[in-house]
């Protein structure tokens, strides 16, 4: 499947989870700012992944869980140097270059782009 | 009055399907006020969506804790889908059913259905299928955020387990 076809896939999924039009729906668009995703959507956008791909998302896989409570990893609410390599390390498919300058705890989830899900879901398709 | 949208359980293949009737009766305030007569138009009692909603909701909240045995808090978490295209009106009976399309530690997302019974002469019942509904359950003590919350089940109280035990439910609960 070439990352296109992905791409067009992951849009499709979006629309459905998120209720949002297809034309909203760009590469470098942000989950949450810019398409409004809530906590639980971030849940059913992993199920909805699941159906569309045939694949199994393991809990945190896609997207971190309990960053936020693990004192070595954010201090004073800004990701530690520690907590960004861990971050780095199990979310591969992120990326955290512009968080990086300024690492709010409260903006992590701005690096869950439409992209970020493109590169998941091909690097899961390509390890099958 | 209780917070009770189902009134049975008439079939349960747990982690798998659930399905609940509820009878629309007169006797229920709502329906005096979901519509009343006014400017001139008569009294049109329909069984309000949101209740339906929220029945439907039970009906697969119930299924989703069963799958547990009720030791997880479900949270209805987001209504992705609901379609209806029919009023229920007092007299009649609505069928929900629920099937679990995918569950995990965190939730669960099911998918239902909406059917209105209906009995004419002799006893006869017709069914239609009338509505379409997606929903998505939390564990709350799953929750992605990390946040705690009571340890006490609060979600499945003694309203749900009289009514699993009146529909012939049995469980450990």
């Amino acid at each position: 499947m070439t990352r296109d076809e992905i791409f067009t896939k992951v849009r499709d999924v979006l629309v459905d989870a998120l209720a949002v039009d297809e034309d909203d729906v760009k590469p470098q668009s942000r989950l949450t700012t810019d398409l409004g995703a809530e906590s639980i959507d971030f849940l059913d956008i992993v199920f909805k992944l699941e159906q569309q791909f045939g694949f199994k998302i393991a809990q945190g896989e896609l997207f971190p869980e309990n960053v936020a409570q693990d004192p070595e990893y954010v201090k004073e609410g800004k990701v530690t140097a520690k907590g960004l390599t861990a971050l780095k390390a199990r979310l591969p498919h992120a990326d955290f270059s512009k968080f990086e300058t300024d690492p709010q705890i409260s903006k992590v989830a701005e690096v869950f782009t439409v992209d970020a899900l493109v590169t998941f879901v091909e690097r899961k398709l390509a390890a099958k | 009055m209780r917070w009770m949208w189902i009134d049975r359980v008439v079939e349960l293949v747990p982690r798998q399907k659930l399905v609940a009737i509820k009878h629309i009766s007169l006797a229920e305030d709502h329906l005096h006020d979901h519509f009343p007569a006014a400017d001139g138009r008569d009294a049109m009692p329909v069984m309000p969506a949101s209740l339906i909603v929220e029945g439907c909701a039970q009906t697969a909240g119930i299924l989703v804790g069963h799958a547990e045995e009720f030791r997880e808090k479900v949270i209805l978490a987001k209504v992705g889908k609901f379609e209806l295209d029919a009023d229920a009106f007092p007299g009649q009976t609505l069928r929900y059913s629920a099937k679990i399309q995918q569950m995990d530690k965190v939730g669960a997302a099911t998918s239902g259905t909406i059917e209105l019974l209906e009995y004419g002469a002799g006893g006869h019942v017709t069914a239609s299928t009338v509505g379409r509904i997606d929903l998505m359950f939390s564990h709350l003590d799953n929750n992605m955020s990390g946040e705690k919350f009571p340890e006490h089940n609060f979600v499945f109280g003694e309203s749900f387990k009289t009514l699993l035990r009146s529909s012939g439910v049995a469980g450990n609960w």
